[in-house]
C-alpha cells in the first residue's frame, strides 16, 4: 500500500509538517484561524536532537497491535489504513502503550487520535508529505511487506 | 554601536495577526534573527543579523513574514550613495578589503537587453519546433583544418577530442568547498540527465562523484588543489582556469574554517589550513608558459580530451584569446565582469573586467580575422540569465554558454550576496551539516533538469522562429540580431545593425 | 537606395536546368523558353542564365565576364588584369537593344591565361590565383564587377524577366552540353545586374530559390578562407561553400552535399550501416558551421554536370523529368515540359538529397 516514509537524512527539523498536520486535520479553511494562539495536537511529531531529526506517525501495520489492545473497540482497519472512531475511545492509552511506533497521541480533550492519511479530510492526501520543503517525508507505494 | 554602528539593511515585517508562533524562521535561519518570547508569547526579530535571504519569507506557512529595505536613510547625495559611506564606515572600522559574493550588483550595461532577435516573415518559413526536428546539440573542440583521404581514397575520421552536449549550455566551476556536496551532488546528476558537463571548479572531485566523470569537466587552477593524476582522467574535459569575470587578477581564498572534513580531503591540504590560490599560476608567466601546461596535461592523459582554457574579459581579451587559439587549448572559456562569485574582494569585482557580450564579439571576430576560429571552441559565461540571453550569445558566435548564478537559483538561491559568510540558509554555499542537508540532490536536480529543459524549448522555439533547425547556424549568425539605443562604437563591436537598419 | 552587397536583399525565384549525359551541344534558346511559363515567379528585377561547353575554341582559358560603370573603370581593370593574366582575346559580350532592358553596363568577356612567373611568385596555382583575383576585383574595384570565371562556360545575367535577359544576349547563338537558367523576386529594388544569378566562381555556379536563414554563419565562416561575400546573397555564400569543400578540402559533391543540407542527428543515429553513420557524423562535427538551413533548392553547374538540392526540409519546390541522354529541372513541371513535352521519370528529389548527373567522361 501507499504509506508515508521519512527519510531522516532529509528531515530539517522545521517541524513544518506537525503545523501542516494539525490545520488539515482541523477542518478549518485558514492556517491561522486553526492554529493561532492555541497549542497544536498533530498527528505526526518530529523526534530527534540536534544532530538528528525525523517525523513519526503511524505506520498503519499489516497487523496493528493498537487494534487488537484497544478495549473499546475503536481502532480499526479499514482496507489497508487504520483508523479510530474517536466517539468509542474510553481514553485508556493502551495503544499508547503498545504502539512500537508513539504514533498514536491524545488531542487537547484526551482522546486518542492518529494519522489516517489525510485521506478523508480536505487535504485529501498527506498534508505533512505535501507540506515538506525538502522531501523528506514521502507517500509512495513501496511494495514491500 | 556609537561611531560604528550602521542601522539595519532590512527590516523584519511580522504580521502579528498571522503568525501562530510555529517558530519555523527561527529554526531556519542561520542568522538567528528569529527568535521566540515566552514571556511575550510571540515571535521577535533581530534585524542586525538579516542578510534576506528570504528562506523564512519561503517557508512561513501562513505567509506572515515580508523582508523590506530598511529606510532609515542617510541625507540624500547622488556623489556620496548610502552605499558608498557605509562602505567607508566598515573599512574605518575593521581596516579590511571588503568582501562581496555572487556577481556585481552595479548597473553596468546588459548588452543582452538591447540586443533584440529575428523572426522570419513571408519570405522564409519558420519552423514549428513541435511539429519538425530541432537540433540543439553542439560539439565542442577543435576542428580539423584538412580533411585528409585514404590511400582506398576514404576520409581518414581523424578529430581532436570533442565533448558533445545536448544543448549549448554548461554549468560553470564552483568548487566543492564554495558549494556545498548536495550542491555539487545536484549539478552533477542534472548534467547527466541532461547530457551537458558540469564543473569542479578548483576544488578536486569528491570520491562520490567519479561517476559522473563523462560529464565532468575537471578544473586545474593556480592552487592545484585536488589535482592528481585520477582526477585528470576523470572527466570529459581539463579546464585550465586562469581567472575569473568576478576576479580577474587575483587569486582565491577558502578560509581553513571551511577546509574540513571530506573539503580537505578532496582538496588534498590538511584541516584547518587556508586553500589559497596564488594570483597567477606560478607555471605561466606568459603565453608559451600556458603552452606547456596546455601539452603537460595532454600528454597526462593521453591526449584524450579537450582543454579548456578559462579566462576573465579583460581589456585585450581578443588578442588573449588569439594567443590561447594558438596555445594548443581545444576550447577557450571567457568569463565576464557580471559573472558570480563565491567570495571576491569587492573593489574588484565591481570594477575590473569588461562585460562579456563585449568581449565575445570581439573574439568571435578576431579569431575569424586570423582564420583561426576553427582552432577552438568558445564557451562564454558572466550573466547568463535565460534562454534569450543563451540564444544571443550564440549568434555572436559562441559555441555554449556557461551558466552558474541561473543553476544556483534554480536550487534555491535567493542571491542575498552572502555566501562568503558560510551561513547559507539553502544548503548550497555552506559547509555546515545542518544546513547542506536543506538542499536535497533529488530536488534539487529535478529543478536543474526543469530549469534547463524549459530553456531548451525556448531556445527551439526562438531557432525554428527565426528559421533556423539547428543550432550550429545561429552561431555567429549575427545578422539574425539587432542593437536597440546602441551607440554606433557599440554596434560595431557587437558586429551587429541597429534595428530599423 | 543601397544596392547588392551593402544589404541583404531576400528574393524568392524561378529555377531550370537541362543537361546532356553524352555531352549533345543544346542552344541557349531552350533554357531561355523553358523559364517562360514560370514567368510569375520572378518580378523583372533578375534574370539570369549559366551555359557550359560554350567556348570550346578558348576552352583552354578563363572566361571572364565583366560589367564596367564606364570606360575609364575597363581601362583601369584591364591593366589590373594584366599585371596576372595574359589576355588572349577579349571582347563586348554581343547584346541586343530592346526595351525591357534598360540601364545596361559594359559588358565584356576576357579570355585570359594566368602568367606562369606570377603563379611561381605567389606559390599559387592556377585556380586559387584566378579566384583571389576575382575576389579582389569584385570587393576592391568600384564600378567593376566579375560575374563569371570558369573555363569553357559563361553566365549571362541583367535585370529584367529572365526570358528577355536570354534574348538580349542573344543565347541561341551559343551551344552547351548543360545549361541553368533562373528568375528572380527581390523583395525590393536595388536594380543592379551583378545581383542576378547565376552566381560563379571559377567553373562553379549557382542558380538557387529560397532565403537561407544561416546565412551569416556561413558567411563569417567561409570569410576566413579568403572568401569574400560582396554581394550579401545566398547564392554568392553558397557558391562559395561548394568551392571550399570540394576544391580546397577536397570532397565529394556528395559529401559536400551531405555538409551543406546534413542528415538530421536523429536520422544519422538511425542510420543502419556503420560506415554511413560515420561519415555524416563525422562531417557534421568538422564543419558545422557549414550547415545550411531554411529554405532552398539549388542546381550547382560545374564542368561535366550538374548537382541538384534542396534544403533538409524539401521547403522549396523541384523536380527532375528525363528524356533519352537528357535530364530536366526546374522548380516547376511546366518548365520542363516546355523544353521536352514527352519527358518521364518525374521526380521530386527528398529534401537534403543530392542529385548529381554527370556528363559521360570525355564527352564534355
Amino acid at each position: 500500500m501507499k504509506r508515508v516514509y521519512v527519510d531522516e537524512q532529509w528531515c530539517l527539523g522545521c517541524h513544518l509538517c506537525e503545523y501542516n498536520c494539525a490545520f488539515a486535520n482541523s477542518g478549518l479553511p485558514d492556517m491561522v484561524l486553526a492554529l493561532k494562539g492555541k497549542p497544536i495536537y498533530p498527528r505526526i511529531h518530529i523526534e530527534g536532537h540536534d544532530k538528528i531529526t525525523y517525523a513519526v506517525s503511524c505506520r498503519h501495520c499489516e497487523d496493528p497491535i493498537c487494534v487488537k489492545s484497544c478495549i473499546a473497540g475503536a481502532i480499526s482497519k479499514d482496507g489497508e489504513v487504520v483508523k479510530i472512531d474517536r466517539s468509542r475511545c474510553v481514553s485508556c492509552y493502551t495503544c499508547i502503550l503498545v504502539c512500537p511506533y508513539g504514533a498514536l497521541t491524545p488531542d487537547e480533550n484526551g482522546v486518542m487520535q492518529k494519522c489516517e492519511l489525510c485521506l478523508e479530510n480536505a487535504c485529501g492526501e498527506p498534508a505533512c508529505v505535501k507540506g515538506c520543503p525538502n522531501r523528506a517525508i514521502i507517500y509512495e507505494e513501496r511494495g514491500e511487506a | 554601536m556609537g561611531v560604528d554602528f550602521i542601522y539595519p539593511e532590512f527590516e523584519v515585517i511580522r504580521n502579528e495577526s498571522r503568525c501562530i508562533a510555529c517558530r519555523v524562521c527561527e529554526r531556519q535561519c542561520a542568522n538567528e534573527v528569529h527568535f521566540f518570547s515566552p514571556e511575550r508569547g510571540i515571535m521577535m526579530s533581530d534585524e542586525t543579523k538579516c542578510v534576506d535571504c528570504q528562506r523564512c519569507v519561503s517557508l512561513c506557512p501562513t505567509r506572515a513574514l515580508k523582508i523590506i529595505r530598511s529606510d532609515c536613510a542617510l541625507r540624500e547625495n547622488a556623489n556620496w550613495p548610502d552605499s558608498t559611506i557605509k562602505e567607508i564606515y566598515r573599512q574605518a572600522s575593521s581596516g579590511g578589503v571588503l568582501l562581496s559574493s555572487m556577481g556585481t550588483p552595479k548597473a553596468y550595461p546588459v548588452y543582452w537587453d538591447k540586443i533584440v532577435i529575428n523572426a522570419s516573415q513571408v519570405t522564409n518559413p519558420s519552423i514549428d519546433p513541435l511539429r519538425e526536428p530541432m537540433e540543439t546539440r553542439v560539439t565542442l573542440g577543435k576542428k580539423p583544418d584538412k580533411i585528409r583521404r585514404g590511400e582506398d581514397g576514404r576520409i581518414v575520421y581523424e578529430l581532436p577530442p570533442q565533448i558533445s552536449l545536448s544543448m549549448p549550455i554548461l554549468f560553470s566551476a564552483m568548487s566543492y568547498g564554495s558549494l556545498s556536496y548536495n550542491a555539487h551532488a545536484s549539478l552533477a546528476r542534472a548534467a547527466e540527465e541532461l547530457g551537458i558537463l558540469y564543473n569542479t571548479g578548483e576544488g578536486g572531485l569528491h570520491e562520490d562523484f567519479y561517476c559522473y566523470g563523462p560529464n565532468t569537466i575537471v578544473q586545474v587552477a593556480s592552487g592545484r588543489f585536488g589535482v592528481h593524476m585520477d582526477y585528470l582522467k576523470a572527466g570529459s574535459a581539463i579546464e585550465i582556469k586562469i581567472g575569473q569575470g568576478a576576479k580577474p587578477g587575483i587569486g582565491g581564498h577558502l578560509p581553513g574554517t571551511k577546509i574540513v572534513g571530506d573539503i580537505s580531503r578532496t582538496r588534498m591540504i590538511p584541516e584547518g589550513t587556508d586553500a589559497i590560490s596564488p594570483a597567477p599560476h606560478h607555471d605561466i608567466y606568459s603565453i608559451e608558459d600556458l603552452r606547456q601546461l596546455v601539452f603537460s596535461l595532454k600528454e597526462a592523459i593521453n591526449y584524450s580530451k579537450p582543454i579548456i582554457v578559462k579566462v576573465a574579459a579583460v581589456h585585450n581579451i581578443a588578442a588573449i584569446a588569439s594567443g590561447i587559439a594558438r596555445s594548443g587549448a581545444d576550447i577557450i572559456a571567457i568569463d565576464g565582469i557580471r559573472g558570480g562569485t563565491g567570495a571576491a574582494p569587492t573593489r574588484i569585482r565591481d570594477n575590473v573586467g569588461i562585460p562579456i557580450e563585449l568581449a565575445l564579439a570581439a573574439v568571435d571576430q578576431r579569431l575569424r580575422e586570423e582564420g583561426i576560429r576553427n582552432n577552438v571552441s568558445l564557451v562564454i559565461g558572466g550573466s547568463v540569465r535565460s534562454s534569450t540571453d543563451v540564444v544571443k550569445a550564440i549568434a555572436l558566435g559562441a559555441d555554449a554558454c556557461y551558466i552558474a548564478t541561473s543553476a544556483l537559483l534554480a536550487l534555491g538561491c535567493h542571491l542575498c550576496r552572502t555566501c562568503h559568510t558560510g551561513k547559507c540558509n539553502w544548503g548550497i554555499a555552506t559547509q555546515n551539516p545542518e544546513l547542506v542537508k536543506r538542499l536535497n540532490p533529488d530536488i534539487g536536480s529535478k529543478r536543474l533538469v526543469n530549469l534547463m529543459t524549459a530553456w531548451r524549448h525556448e531556445i527551439m522555439e526562438l531557432m525554428g522562429g527565426m528559421g533556423i533547425n539547428s543550432i550550429e547556424a545561429l552561431r555567429g549568425n549575427r545578422l539574425m540580431l539587432r542593437g536597440v539605443g546602441l551607440t554606433e562604437k557599440e554596434l560595431e563591436i557587437l558586429g551587429i545593425s541597429h534595428a530599423g537598419e | 537606395m543601397k544596392k547588392e552587397g551593402q544589404i541583404r536583399i531576400p528574393s524568392g525565384c524561378a529555377i531550370a536546368a537541362v543537361i546532356s549525359k553524352d555531352g549533345k551541344k543544346m542552344s541557349g534558346d531552350l533554357i531561355t523558353q523553358a523559364m517562360k511559363p514560370m514567368h510569375v515567379r520572378s518580378n523583372g528585377l533578375g534574370g539570369g542564365f549559366a551555359g557550359y561547353g560554350i567556348y570550346p575554341e578558348y576552352k583552354d582559358f578563363y572566361a571572364l565576364h565583366m560589367f564596367f560603370d564606364d570606360r575609364s573603370s575597363r581601362i583601369s581593370c584591364e591593366a589590373f588584369l594584366k599585371e596576372y593574366f595574359e589576355i588572349v582575346h577579349c571582347e563586348r559580350i554581343p547584346t541586343r537593344k530592346m526595351p525591357q532592358i534598360t540601364d545596361e553596363p559594359i559588358v565584356w568577356r576576357y579570355f585570359i591565361a594566368p602568367l606562369k612567373s606570377m603563379l611561381a611568385n605567389l606559390q599559387l596555382d592556377e585556380k586559387e590565383l584566378v579566384s583571389r583575383i576575382v575576389m579582389k576585383i569584385n570587393k576592391e574595384q568600384n564600378g567593376t564587377y566579375v560575374f563569371s570565371s570558369g573555363k569553357n562556360m559563361g553566365t549571362f545575367k541583367a535585370v529584367g524577366y529572365p526570358e528577355d535577359v536570354g534574348v538580349f544576349y542573344k543565347l541561341e547563338e551559343y551551344e552547351g552540353y548543360s545549361w541553368t537558367g533562373h528568375g528572380r523576386y527581390p523583395t525590393n529594388t536595388p536594380g543592379w545586374w551583378g545581383g542576378a544569378h547565376p552566381f560563379t566562381l571559377l567553373d562553379y555556379s549557382v542558380v538557387h530559390n529560397g532565403e537561407i536563414s544561416s546565412y551569416d554563419a556561413n558567411r563569417r565562416f567561409i570569410e576566413m578562407f579568403g572568401y569574400k561575400c560582396t554581394l550579401q546573397t545566398d547564392t554568392e555564400v553558397i557558391t562559395y561553400i561548394m568551392d571550399y569543400l570540394v576544391r580546397v578540402q577536397g570532397l565529394t559533391l556528395t559529401e559536400a552535399a551531405n555538409v551543406v543540407a546534413a542528415p538530421f542527428w536523429s536520422t544519422i543515429e538511425g542510420n543502419p550501416d556503420y560506415a554511413s553513420r560515420r561519415q555524416f557524423t563525422y562531417l557534421r562535427t568538422v564543419f558545422p558551421s557549414l550547415l545550411v538551413t531554411g529554405p532552398f533548392s539549388i542546381v550547382l553547374g560545374y564542368t561535366g554536370g550538374l548537382m541538384v538540392l534542396n534544403d533538409r526540409l524539401k521547403l522549396r519546390s523541384m523536380v527532375i523529368a528525363e528524356k533519352d541522354d537528357r535530364v530536366f529541372i526546374a522548380s516547376e513541371e511546366a518548365a520542363i515540359r516546355t523544353m521536352e513535352p514527352n519527358a518521364g521519370k518525374l521526380r521530386a528529389p527528398k529534401g537534403g538529397e543530392p542529385v548529381i548527373i554527370q556528363v559521360k567522361e570525355g564527352a564534355y
